[in-house]
């Protein structure tokens, strides 16, 4: 008991870390089990249940399920492989240009991007029907009229893949910059520019393996994401049948025990899969750094082969920026958009009408979203801080592994036993039970993005604070979180974002009641009024980015009197 | 009274199979101010942060700390009341050097109370009127002086010296010296001064 006492003298802040990560990791682990039991028969609304293969002959025998493992594995590891190649290739070019500076700064607010609403500003912009027909034709064409081609939801799920490799190759370019900071990445480039190697050769050379190591994490929660990708995969991706993280979803939906065991039992699967193609890709890593090696010291300074594929990837690049950009114009267009026909580029009138029509909808929508998202954030926030204080980002510690579980475990695979958690606390289908499973996925990026600058402030500061009697929460309430008002405002931001975006949590632990601006807009998508998905879509897009916005401008406003504080 | 001051009692650090110091004892009476000079690697900078609180506890410690008759060698950084003047002034950037000031006022001082004792710590440092200025304004002299008030206000009842003037240039450091030593030497506490510089050396001077 003095032990205990002793420590809590030392660091009142020491007990927050086991007790966040308990009713953190707790939600996950009885999910897991809560999804594992139906998926071997055991299911609490059957009488007389009993452990069973039955749902996994189900899921096997099911004609769909064959043609849908091989959809995921393509779209999985080929959105991956593109991401990475983008995101390598395009740096190696940029490192250490103006250029470079300018696009940090479109890097954030390209991942406040609700993975939703890019989607459907992406099919907006390249279905049949879409802007880049409508532009081209009929002049470069000879369309007359909307042609007959699949693009959104081909068989394949082409559409699906190169969206999801553009979006993620953005949030790789951000991993990597956060990383070149860890590194002494210039003193690396300036070694080897000094031995004659040209930019992109010293940076692929020198400085990408060591990136590399630094986003392995970050790589393997997008490989696991891409794996079990839903509402993009609803917009963008086919139907007859979709990949199996949308295809579970559907079975799930059916509300029909039998098929809802079949349902966990392909939840259970797709956590194997996950696992194992973590381990596919980390044999792939082995094998890369193996067939690269005599490559690294042949000596070669200019080749311009690397160049050239590297010039692949800034293409890769360019096409994810446009396809942003674009995306949130056809958003805009579409929602302000009267009367529009085939081909003109632009609407022959301009209207509020979707806006009005569906305005007390849109209110009640964005008001969910907000207040889910605002509490998510705020305790997520809180949490993080007393994660932080506690030490918990410090090198001893293993805790901070464990935040990254809920982005590695593929969300479908234990939000059905979240589901039934909640539904035993008589809580599924309420905003607190949407707002505590958005938090799982939540505090992992306010760590995240809060740790390294929380690591950076001079604890000199903290000391003198104390020196001079404050004790440890007024140095932290007065010192601390003042001078770090800027990553925790730019930590806030990106919070609030990721609840926002959160699709299949919301379906979930909203028990399908709970809607919000990202399941309203994947709902829509599927339909013929696109000014209403458009309307809905802008709003989901706007949220996030006016987080940002504010998330600039107040650490700005309160720094104004202090150059100490400015960047 | 005989343990009036800093007293350093049989002060033993090791860290894994090293020990940076053995029985090591030291007295500093109230007023006097006691320079301790040693090559870097001594210890002086681990002994620093094991008077003030916080060495990092990967070091084995053996022995006592004690400041007027009390023992502090367990107490919270907050709680011992030993001052602390480092190489950087670490003045809060996010206040202005009156609430810098007013940040060190202990909190059972009344408001009015508080504004007045700020005032005259400037007007110590001959730096009137600058409490409402910006402390990235000031220059390397002033900011040394504020953070000297600021750890006076705190009323502590020792003050440690870390390498203080070390950032400070030739000229600048022999006035900021005077300055800082003869306002300790007015609140009669006593002062322990690390430095491996002996120019900087004041009063009694131990080597390890």
């Amino acid at each position: 008991m003095n032990r205990w006492r002793a420590a809590f003298a030392r660091n009142p802040f020491g007990i927050a870390p086991p007790l966040i990560f308990a009713i953190f990791v707790g939600p996950i682990m009885l999910g897991l089990f809560g999804t594992l039991l139906p998926a071997f028969g055991i299911h609490p609304a059957i009488s007389d249940s009993h452990l069973s293969l039955d749902p996994w002959r189900a899921l096997f025998a099911d004609p769909a399920f064959g043609k849908s493992l091989r959809l995921t594995l393509s779209v999985g590891f080929g959105a991956t492989i593109i991401a990475v190649f983008i995101a390598f290739g395009s740096v190696a070019l940029l490192y250490g240009t103006s250029a470079f500076d300018r696009l940090r700064r479109l890097l954030a607010p390209a991942m406040a991007f609700p993975y939703a609403s890019f989607a459907v500003g992406l099919a907006f912009l390249i279905a049949p029907s879409g802007w880049i027909a409508r532009l081209l034709s009929p002049w470069a064409t000879g369309w007359d009229q909307p042609p007959d081609l699949l693009i959104i939801g081909d068989p394949d799920a082409i559409a699906l893949t190169i969206a999801l490799a553009l979006k993620e190759s953005l949030f790789l370019i951000l991993m990597i910059v956060g990383a070149l900071g860890q590194i002494n990445s210039a003193a690396l480039m300036r070694t080897a520019r000094s031995f004659g190697y040209n930019r992109v050769q010293a940076w692929l050379k020198l400085v990408a393996p060591q990136v590399y190591r630094q986003v392995r994490l970050p790589i393997y929660a997008m490989l696991a994401g891409s794996f079990a990708v839903v509402d993009m995969a609803i917009v963008l991706g086919p139907a007859a049948p979709p990949t199996l993280a949308p295809f579970t979803l559907d079975l799930y939906r059916q509300l029909d025990v039998v098929l809802q065991l079949k349902a966990a039992a392909a939840s259970i699967f797709q956590l194997g899969l996950v696992v194992c193609v973590i381990g596919i890709w980390w044999l792939g890593e082995s094998l890369v750094q193996f067939g690269l090696r005599p490559w690294f010291s042949n000596g070669h300074r200019r080749g311009y082969g690397a160049i050239l594929v590297s010039s692949m990837g800034l293409l890769g690049l360019g096409l994810a920026l446009l396809a942003s950009f674009g995306a949130i114009v056809m958003l805009i267009i579409w929602s302000f958009s009267g009367m529009w026909t085939w081909p003109n580029a632009f609407p022959h009138a301009w209207s509020f009408n979707a806006w009005t029509s569906s305005n007390n909808d849109l209110a009640g929508l964005a008001g969910r979203t907000i207040i889910i998202a605002v509490t998510a954030t705020a305790i997520a926030t809180v949490a993080a801080i007393l994660c932080l204080e506690a030490g918990v980002a410090e090198k001893r510690q293993r805790w901070i592994g464990i935040t990254y579980a809920p982005l590695l475990v593929p969300q479908i695979s234990f939000l059905f036993g979240v589901q039934l958690l909640w539904n035993r606390f008589w809580l599924d289908g309420t905003l607190v039970a949407v707002a505590m499973t958005h938090l799982l996925f939540v505090l992992p990026y306010v760590l995240l993005v809060l740790g390294d600058p929380y690591r950076a402030l001079d604890p000199r500061i903290a000391f003198a604070a104390r020196s001079l009697g404050a004790g440890r929460v007024r140095t932290l309430v007065r010192v601390k979180l003042p001078l770090l008002a800027r990553p925790l405002a730019g930590a806030m931001a990106i919070g609030f974002a990721v609840s926002v975006a959160q699709y299949l949590p919301t379906v979930f632990a909203g028990a399908g009641r709970i809607n919000t601006l990202t399941t309203e807009a994947v709902a829509l998508a599927s339909g013929a009024d696109r000014r209403l998905t458009g309307v809905v879509a802008f709003g989901l897009t706007a949220l996030p980015f006016m987080a940002l916005f504010l998330a600039t401008i107040v650490p700005n406003f309160l720094a104004r009197n202090r150059r100490g504080l400015q960047l | 009274m005989a343990d009036a001051g800093l007293v350093i009692n049989q002060v033993r650090l090791g860290v894994a199979d090293r020990i940076l110091l053995d029985a090591l004892d030291l007295e500093v009476a109230p007023g006097e101010i006691v320079t301790l000079m040693g090559p870097s690697g001594s210890g002086k900078s681990s002994l620093i942060a094991y008077i003030c609180g916080s060495l990092d506890p990967a070091f084995t410690v053996s022995g006592s700390i004690t400041l007027n008759g009390r023992d502090v060698s367990a107490l919270p950084i907050e709680r011992r009341r030993i001052g602390v003047l480092f190489q950087d002034d670490l003045l809060f950037a996010h206040m202005s050097v009156g609430e810098n000031l007013a940040f060190a006022v202990p909190g059972e001082v009344p408001r009015h109370a508080r504004a007045q004792l700020v005032a005259e710590a400037l007007a110590e440092a001959e730096l009137d009127g600058f409490a409402s200025r910006d402390p990235a304004t000031l220059s390397g002299g002033q900011k040394a002086r504020v953070a000297l008030m600021r750890a006076l206000l705190a009323e502590p009842q020792a003050m440690l010296l870390d390498e203080p003037f070390a950032r400070l240039d030739a000229a600048l450091r022999e006035r900021v010296r005077n300055f800082t030593f003869s306002t300790i030497a007015r609140r009669n506490i006593p002062a322990l001064l690390v430095t491996h510089d002996d120019q900087d050396a004041w009063g009694r001077v131990v080597r390890l």
